[in-house]
């Protein structure tokens, strides 16, 4: 049948894989900052603005990783702001996320319509290419999938790794995962829990800032509105898919990758017959799914959303 | 007892604190030495949670200082404000509410802020033998590879008690840590501090229970409005030289007239009620309830008193047996129904359960008769009658509060208590679910308490009273009855149940006193 045929093609997998990339880096973000007890409404902006800033900073003459690190930073920053306004402030994470994705998001279109007050075609960059690693990549199917992508994907691999290392076996990591839980046994062994909320939430944006640059600098070397088209959202929902562990979230990420691979491939064998629309809903319907599957029972961390106040208790 | 030379190991002197225009703690003078067991006494408000607070460095103190001996016995001057400095001079805190991470198991709980926090790996390879020589010193044994939610409250506060002990804490304070246990729990905590500070450990025991601070402590130290009032050697005082001091006044004993029991109002026969999500459902359930007569059920919270109560105030329903309420069978209950039946119900949770915070005391009162005349007229809520009611209970039931249209969640816990019981009682019902009725509350709120509900039973309500506190259930019930894991023990007249032998039933060990060592 097709359906199989589609699944062993190299080009399907290669294609899930580059979708999943920057959900991968946008889930690994959220993960950490909730593991920390925050919730990051303001992924989707920062994403967008990650794109800007990655994109911008080639386009202006920036090396590549120049503009990856640039844009990582751009979103350390609305993650510091959304922390000072969270953490210690204890402002609704809800409100506040929402804001700082609207302010991000309208700061990046804004920017982008200042250097470039008139193009019609959004300008390309000379973006990451595809970096195959020799033997490795020479494995059928999973081989160009896995090991013929641009560095940016072996970047998100690696930060699976570097989280999920940091998360279990460091003691920063302890006391993180000890935060989302418990802040009051955080602060009870003098460790403070503003700082350590803080920095997470600043880590976790940074890892989403990359995701957006991903955009620009990997997948379509162009900046353009709407871009983003919910890719955030869907990491929020990727976090609780894959209750809050680093390797599920890969799991779930490349799960998503897959759908999104694939019903670009139906779209173009079943022709005219179907609203194309139809195909587009099906990732999405798969995902709810899945969550409903996956996570009916999921542990959230338990001072997710609770703001802490010294003292109080 | 101890043969280390005490030697003092904490001084405060001074210490204030001011909350706006309440000063918790006003110019507080303690001292402490090694291998002491010191009890911190007072009631609700009295500033012990706020004083040691200030120690752990949670809260700064607007003046006064601490001193802490140093490791060769200097007191040195701790900086105030910083629990890590709190942690490094030694002092260690065990809370009233465990600080634990729930998803954690109880060897990363204990190692968590031992290393310094930037190492890039954990250095954990001694960490083991060191807790088991610990556990092994100080008869504090835990499962450390559990997860704390798994973890009985008796393990948990062990766990807690460790984590002091690792690092290094030679001064433990401790936030009523009896709360929570079993008195079998309890009398193992205290062996275990009598022997930590025959080893030289210095214990502070805060409690507002006077039979506990009688048995562990050598001095105590009372504390009333945020002032020391008393400090005095445990052994030349008594129960109730504590009580007068801690109070201010004298503190009328509560006594239970024998009264015969009436025609019986509650029969449940082979009951079973549902858990809620993560809840101890209720087995098998067999009571009788009568007139003038209080049945006390005894249990550690969670063995399935939420069903129970569920079931009375009309929350859940029984899905196996029959309950009889007023000599007819219960069928679809629900709460408002159960209210019309003439139900009275004092809820676990005051501020969750029995009152709404945000409306005014008036409104709180007619939350379970709005529908009535003369409060109700063609759909209309009658003001008038309402506030005149309103007055009535504060008058009657002695509410502190600036009037009808105070904000019922400012009311302090001990007064929100006396609201909930002037609404409840002054409808007279037949049948009264009193649920944890004076936890939290200070003692003169206590003995008001009882002394309402004995004045109910006097008039001829049954009372369902189901405490943790033992002292109460046998001040109060002519019957006890013990629930454990959803099961319903056989009722006991008071008379004939002790202390020890309550913990046991409360433990799982059927009924039985001949199991006590």
């Amino acid at each position: 049948m097709e359906i199989v045929e589609i699944l062993l093609t190299a080009s399907f997998w290669v294609a899930a894989v580059r979708i999943a990339t920057p959900l991968i880096f946008g889930t690994l973000g959220e993960l950490i900052c909730e593991r920390a007890g925050v919730l990051n409404l303001g992924i989707e902006g920062i994403f967008t603005m990650g794109a800007l800033v990655g994109w911008m900073a080639v386009f202006q003459g920036a090396d590549l990783w120049t503009g990856v690190i640039l844009a990582a930073l751009v979103g350390m920053l609305f993650g510091l702001l959304h922390g000072l306004l969270t953490v210690p402030l204890g402002l609704s994470q809800h409100v506040t996320g929402i804001g700082i994705t609207l302010l991000a998001t309208s700061l990046a279109y804004f920017t982008y319509r200042m250097v470039l007050p008139d193009s019609d075609s959004p300008p390309r960059i000379e973006a990451f290419q595809p970096l195959p690693i020799p033997l490795l990549s020479e494995i059928p199917v999973i081989g160009p999938a896995f090991f013929a992508q641009t560095p940016l994907t072996y970047l998100a691999f690696l930060s699976i790794a570097v989280v999920a290392y940091v998360l279990y076996r460091t003691p920063l990591g302890l006391a993180l995962r000890t935060v989302g839980e418990n802040p009051a046994a955080v602060e009870a062994q003098g460790i403070d829990v503003y700082r350590l909320r803080i920095g997470a939430v600043m880590v976790g944006s940074g890892f989403m800032a990359v995701g957006g640059a991903f955009l620009t600098m990997s997948a379509f070397n162009a900046f353009f509105f709407e871009m983003v088209a919910g890719r955030g959202w869907i990491c929020i929902a990727l976090v609780v898919f894959a209750s809050w562990r680093p390797a599920k979230a890969l799991l779930g990420a490349l799960l998503f990758g897959a759908f999104d691979a694939f019903q670009v491939r139906l779209q173009q064998q079943a022709g005219a017959g179907l609203p194309y629309q139809l195909f587009l809903m099906m990732p999405y319907l798969l995902s709810i799914l899945a969550l409903i599957v996956m996570s009916r029972r999921a542990a959230y961390p338990k001072a997710l959303l609770v703001p802490y106040r010294k003292g109080e208790r | 007892m101890s043969n280390i030379t005490p030697t003092p190991v904490l001084r405060l002197q001074g210490i204030t604190k001011r909350f706006g225009d309440l000063v918790a703690n006003d110019a507080i003078d303690l001292e402490l030495a090694s291998g002491e067991v010191l009890a911190l006494l007072g009631e609700n408000g009295a500033g012990k949670t706020t004083l040691m607070n200030i120690l752990f460095g949670h809260y700064t103190a607007d003046e006064g200082q601490i001193e802490v001996a140093d490791s060769e016995g200097r007191l040195q001057p701790l900086p105030p404000g910083n629990p890590a400095a709190a942690l490094a001079a030694g002092i260690g805190m065990v809370h009233q509410h465990f600080t634990l991470a729930d998803n954690l198991s109880a060897f990363d709980n204990l190692v968590l802020g031992t290393e310094p926090l930037w190492r890039p790996w954990q250095k954990l390879g001694g960490a083991h033998a060191r807790l088991e020589r610990l556990m092994a010193d100080s008869g504090l044994t835990v499962d450390l590879s559990a997860r704390i939610a798994d973890l009985s409250v008796g393990e948990r506060q062990r766990v807690e008690i460790l984590k002091a002990l690792y690092r290094g804490a030679r001064i433990l304070i401790l936030d009523e840590p009896t709360a929570v246990l079993t008195p079998q729990e309890t009398d193992r905590l205290f062996e275990t501090l009598r022997r930590l500070a025959a080893g030289g450990l210095a214990v502070v025991f805060i409690s507002h229970k006077l039979h506990e601070v009688l048995a562990i402590s050598q001095r105590v130290t009372v504390l009333r409005g945020g002032k020391v009032v008393a400090s005095l050697p445990t052994a030349g005082t008594d129960r109730a030289q504590l009580a007068e001091t801690m109070v201010g006044r004298a503190i009328p004993q509560t006594v239970r007239e024998a009264l015969p029991p009436g025609p019986a109002i509650l029969r449940l026969h082979g009951v079973s009620v549902p858990a809620e999500a993560g809840r101890t459902p209720l087995r098998n359930a067999e009571l009788t309830l009568h007139r003038h007569e209080i049945l006390g059920i005894a249990g550690v919270s969670g063995n399935g008193q939420a069903a129970l109560s569920n079931l009375i105030s009309g929350l859940a329903r029984h899905e196996d047996g029959e309950v009889e309420l007023f000599g007819q069978l219960l069928r679809d209950a629900n709460p408002s129904r159960m209210v019309r039946l003439g139900v009275g119900r004092i809820p676990e949770d005051r501020h969750h359960d029995g009152v709404v915070g945000e409306m005014a005391v008036w409104e709180t009162v007619m939350l379970e008769e709005y529908y009535r005349a003369p409060y109700q007229r063609f759909g209309f809520l009658q003001r008038a009658a309402a506030r005149q009611r309103a007055e009535a209970v504060i008058r009657n039931y002695e509410v502190k509060c600036s009037g009808t249209e105070a904000v019922t969640k400012l009311l302090s816990g001990g007064n929100m208590q006396k609201l909930i019981l002037g609404r409840v009682l002054d409808r007279e019902p037949s049948l009264i679910l009193a649920n944890q009725p004076t936890r939290g509350l200070d003692v003169g709120a206590v003995t008001y308490v009882h002394r309402e509900l004995l004045a109910a039973r006097q008039r001829g309500a049954a009372i369902l009273l189901i405490s943790e506190d033992l002292d109460e259930l046998l001040t109060l019930s002519d019957r006890i009855a013990v629930l454990y894991r959803g099961r319903l023990s056989a009722s006991l007249p008071t008379e004939e149940v002790t202390i020890r032998q309550l913990g046991l039933m409360m433990a799982g060990h059927e009924g039985e006193a001949g199991h006590a060592a």
